[in-house]
């Protein structure tokens, strides 16, 4: 049981990798796409602003026409095949999590124990409800599709380093994790790490594309030429982390329920509560900036990137710099 | 940005007298301090500061470690223990950050909680002049009760509704306010819940060896480490604890899997009983809770002197930290020698055993390190020392480990090292033995009081749903005006008309007062529950979607 997670795992990280390739497909496609149809477009404004090509073209010239229909047919060609590489890549996606989904459970039957037990099994955990909240996203939105490229890549990054750096054999757990507040506090971090995983990625897609809505046309912010509004990018972020804060609370609150039964005080400023700490800190100022008028959103979008940040330092950075009470993590 | 529009402006007084200059600076300040800018960049730095005590090591939390970075930086450590660093978080500079951030914060909330139980108490305000210019907007006939009717409808749907003539305003969610400002005051008495712990508890660590002669009463002198809080009094809780039984269970890898202490406590008024407890199950006894923190074993070592007398050493021996339980101590015997006849002690005939021991010890050599937590093996590797310990000069020093200056200056001499396996003994070189009787166990203990853990809990759960009541819920009101019949022509609808023959209209307005996207679906079911269809039929679904549709979200 124990192999077979791992192999179904490794197997999950290849098929994020596909749809990451997939997405990147669905990319390039895309602005090829549009090269093709700039050029023509400038002679040709109507064509693309009425629908039928037919009477507009006519009124231009026959050279043109034909030249213009050899475009768009290429160019429709290419736009199908791009909206293909997004279907499968999505496709690619569930796929990926669903397999996921499988490595864990099994992981966890093998284990006889809920599937966090050491980092390894953390960061597989946390990675997982990332990758499924991101499928619920992208139902309600299917616009933001274009932004799986970024969870992709993230998902293959922390599935690979699980696998690479943190991997541990299976072992219960020891005496001080064995306890239902240490369930609770694991669970709701590990949901609340997953959500804030997510949130990234609009905060990520909202400062390109306000970026390009103001006329930046350099590397990254081309990228979001094709991303929905800034605005409901922004809107995005925010009720994500809004939904996650609250969890986040409670998780620290469980933990420090049950590090007083465990080593007999709630709070000790151990290493990965201070920077439990510094997340909350820094997420309760994301909220705060956003109710303060005269911060601008770009700076409250850094601050959930940078929120983010913290919660990965706390993930790996504390277990491999720091030595602390948290010492299960298996490195 | 609609979040923050109800918030009061800053009372803008009209000024009567001359501004007093240090009135007007102190008055300035103030509000620059409570603003939310203030907050946020206090909120950043108090991240910021918190890095250092993740970086550097704490005494707080492990005092070895900053010894060891004492002598890893001579240099440094001591300009850094100036500024606090290795008590970071009771250090100057973190506590004026917070104390500046929970002072914004309480002159930030006082104003607020005013405002708002005033705002609790006070009717929803009038309906405004031009309805159309709202964020939602409808026309539609007037149900048959007219504005009571409407006002009922609301009124079930748990609006706050008020009505005036002919018209209705009503709001909802001022669970918003109440949740944040719920939030920021648990923030408060988390604070007060962290300075009662700071001030009225105590907590020591100690080691309990097992049986009647390792019997320990709480007092302030049985702690090894003790740290009392500033308001503690003299006397702690009473009570005396027995260790009876330890029962550690470890996986093939050595991993622990299972701790159980048993023990006979006796406290002050009431019969000794029995109690056990664990990792993760503390004793909780009247003023006072015990929590399992380690474990180890003692090594019993029976020493015969030149003149037949014997001592047995019990001193636990400390763990190493290694998985295996390698541990480490010292059975020193400065009475040793002592002629019983004349009562006459030789100062410099004192010895003492320095002692490693390994549980289950390696089948070869070398004999340093455990490789499993249960005896298996049990292997006790003595150094013997002769001369005079230095326990009469006078310094302190642990009974944990051999004093070295002693050995430096040529007081103490090293007379031979042994591997004895258990029952063995050691004959030295001038005729005294040593003997590796057996072993027992010691538990490591944590008896710890802090007041303020209830408060804590308490303030806790404001803290989270205060937390969901400010994000989840919203503020919005409604506004409805029931136009006389035949009015709807002269107001330029041009829909309006008269569909039900000159019956009157009724105008429904609504503005979110926060960011709240599902505003216009939850106004287009209003609307259709105020039109009469109460399931929210085709009809009104359609126009709610249209409306939505066309609506600016937030107001301006
Ligand atoms: C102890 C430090 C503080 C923390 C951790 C904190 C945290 C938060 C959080 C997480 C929120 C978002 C929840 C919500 O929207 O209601 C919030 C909102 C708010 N905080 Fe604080 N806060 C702190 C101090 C302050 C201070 C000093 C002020 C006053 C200047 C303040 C004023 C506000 C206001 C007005 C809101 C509501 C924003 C809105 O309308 O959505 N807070 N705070």
């Amino acid at each position: 049981m124990s192999a077979l997670s791992d192999q179904v795992v490794s197997i999950a990280t290849m098929v994020y990798l596909l749809a990451m390739i997939s997405h990147a497909v669905e990319y390039a496609l895309g602005n090829a796409r549009a090269k093709v149809v700039a050029a023509p477009a400038r002679e040709l404004v109507g064509a693309a602003v009425g629908g039928g090509a037919t009477g507009v073209t006519g009124s231009v010239g026959g050279a043109g026409s034909a030249a213009v229909t050899a475009a768009q047919t290429g160019a429709e060609r290419t736009a199908r095949r791009a909206e293909l590489a997004g279907r499968i890549a999505v496709v690619m996606t569930a796929l990926g999590a669903a397999l996921h989904l499988v490595g864990l459970v099994t992981r966890g039957l093998a284990a006889d124990r809920m599937p966090w037990g050491n980092m390894y099994e953390f960061v597989l955990t946390v990675s997982f409800i990332g990758a499924a909240a991101w499928l619920v996203v992208l139902v309600k939105m299917p616009s933001l599709r274009r932004l799986g490229l970024f969870l992709n890549l993230v998902m293959a990054l922390l599935l690979a380093t699980a696998e690479l750096v943190l991997y541990t054999p299976i072992v219960p757990l020891v005496p001080a994790l064995n306890s239902y507040w240490f369930i609770v506090h694991v669970s709701t971090i590990v949901f609340a790490s997953g959500l804030f995983l997510l949130g990234v990625v609009p905060a990520m897609a909202y400062l390109m594309r306000a970026g390009y809505e103001q006329g930046k046309r350099s590397f990254p912010y081309t990228l979001a030429k094709r991303l929905p509004a800034a605005a409901g990018l922004e809107r995005l972020t925010f009720v994500l982390h809004a939904f996650s804060f609250p969890v986040f609370t409670f998780a620290v609150i469980a933990g420090a329920i049950w590090a007083e039964a465990a080593w007999g005080r709630p709070w000790g400023w151990d290493p990965k509560e201070t920077w439990a700490f510094i997340s909350w800190v820094v997420y309760a100022g994301y909220l705060h900036a956003r109710a303060t008028p005269s911060v601008k959103r770009n700076v409250t979008a850094w601050l959930a990137i940078l929120g983010f940040l913290t919660v990965l330092m706390n993930l790996f950075g504390v277990n491999i710099f720091f030595e602390g009470l948290h010492s299960y993590g298996g490195l | 940005m609609t979040a923050v529009d109800d918030r009061p402006a800053a009372p803008a007084e009209a000024p009567r007298r001359r501004p007093n200059p240090v009135l007007a600076l102190l008055r300035n300040s103030w509000r620059q301090l409570t603003s939310m800018r203030t907050a946020l960049v206090l909120l950043f730095l108090l991240a910021v500061a918190a890095i250092p005590g993740s970086v550097l090591p704490q005494r707080g939390v492990n005092p070895e470690d900053v010894r060891d970075f004492y002598t890893a930086y001579p240099e440094l450590a001591p300009m850094l223990d100036r500024v606090g660093a290795f008590e970071a978080f009771g250090s100057v500079w973190f506590s004026a950050i917070y104390l500046l951030l929970f002072t914004s914060l309480i002159g930030c909330i006082t104003p607020r909680l005013r405002d708002h139980v005033r705002a609790l108490r006070a009717a929803p305000p009038a309906v405004p002049k031009r309805l159309e210019r709202l964020p939602q907007h409808e026309v539609l006939p007037a149900p048959a009760g007219g504005a009571a009717a409407v006002a009922e409808t609301l009124r079930r749907r748990r609006w706050r509704v008020v009505v005036r003539g002919d018209e209705v305003s009503a709001e909802k969610g001022y669970l918003k306010e109440t949740g944040n400002l719920i939030f920021h005051t648990s923030m408060v008495v988390v604070l007060v819940g962290v300075a009662l712990g700071s001030w009225y508890g105590w907590h020591g660590n100690r080691l309990l060896v097992a049986g009647p002669d390792g019997v320990f009463c709480n007092t302030r002198q049985q702690y090894a480490e003790a740290k009392l809080g500033p308001r503690v009094g003299d006397d702690l809780p009473r009570f005396c604890m027995q260790l009876d039984e330890f029962d550690a269970r470890f996986l093939p890898s050595g991993q622990p899997s299972y701790f159980n202490a048993k023990v006979t406590v006796d406290e002050y008024g009431g019969a000794p009983r029995p109690a056990e407890f664990s990792v993760n199950s503390p004793l909780r006894l009247d003023g006072a809770n015990v929590y399992l923190l380690g474990h180890g074993y003692v090594p019993l070592i029976r020493y015969t002197d030149r003149f037949g007398n014997t001592q047995t050493s019990n001193l636990p021996f400390l763990t190493t930290g290694d998985i295996g339980l390698t541990s480490e101590g010292l059975a020193a015997f400065p009475d040793a020698n002592v002629n019983p006849d004349t009562g006459e002690r030789d100062p410099n005939l004192q010895v003492a055993f320095s002692g490693l021991y390994l549980p289950t010890a390696p089948q070869q050599p070398p004999f340093t390190r455990s490789e499993y937590p249960t005896e298996q093996n049990p292997l006790l590797d003595l150094i013997a020392y002769r001369g005079n310990l230095g326990l009469d000069a006078g310094i302190p020093g642990s009974v944990y480990q051999l004093d070295q200056r002693q050995v430096r200056n040529g007081r103490l001499t090293e007379i031979g090292q042994k591997q004895l396996r258990m029952g063995e003994s050691w004959t030295l070189d001038d005729g005294t033995t040593v003997e590796f009787v057996g072993t027992g166990r010691y538990i490591v203990l944590s008896v710890r009081h802090d007041p303020g853990t209830m408060l804590l809990l308490v303030s806790s759960v404001g803290l989270v749903l205060g937390l969901m009541g400010s994000l989840f819920v919203r503020r919005r009101r409604i506004f409805v005006r029931v136009l006389p019949a035949g009015s709807a022509d002269g107001s330029g609808y041009p829909d309006g008309g008269s569909p039900t023959g000159g019956s009157s209209l009724v105008e429904v307005a609504g503005l979110p007062r926060t960011e709240h996207p599902g505003f216009a679906a939850e106004f287009a079911q209003l609307v259709s529950a105020i039109r009469g269809d109460e399931r929210g039929g085709e009809a009104g679904a359609g126009s709610g979607v249209e409306a939505g549709a066309g609506a600016r979200e937030g107001a301006e």
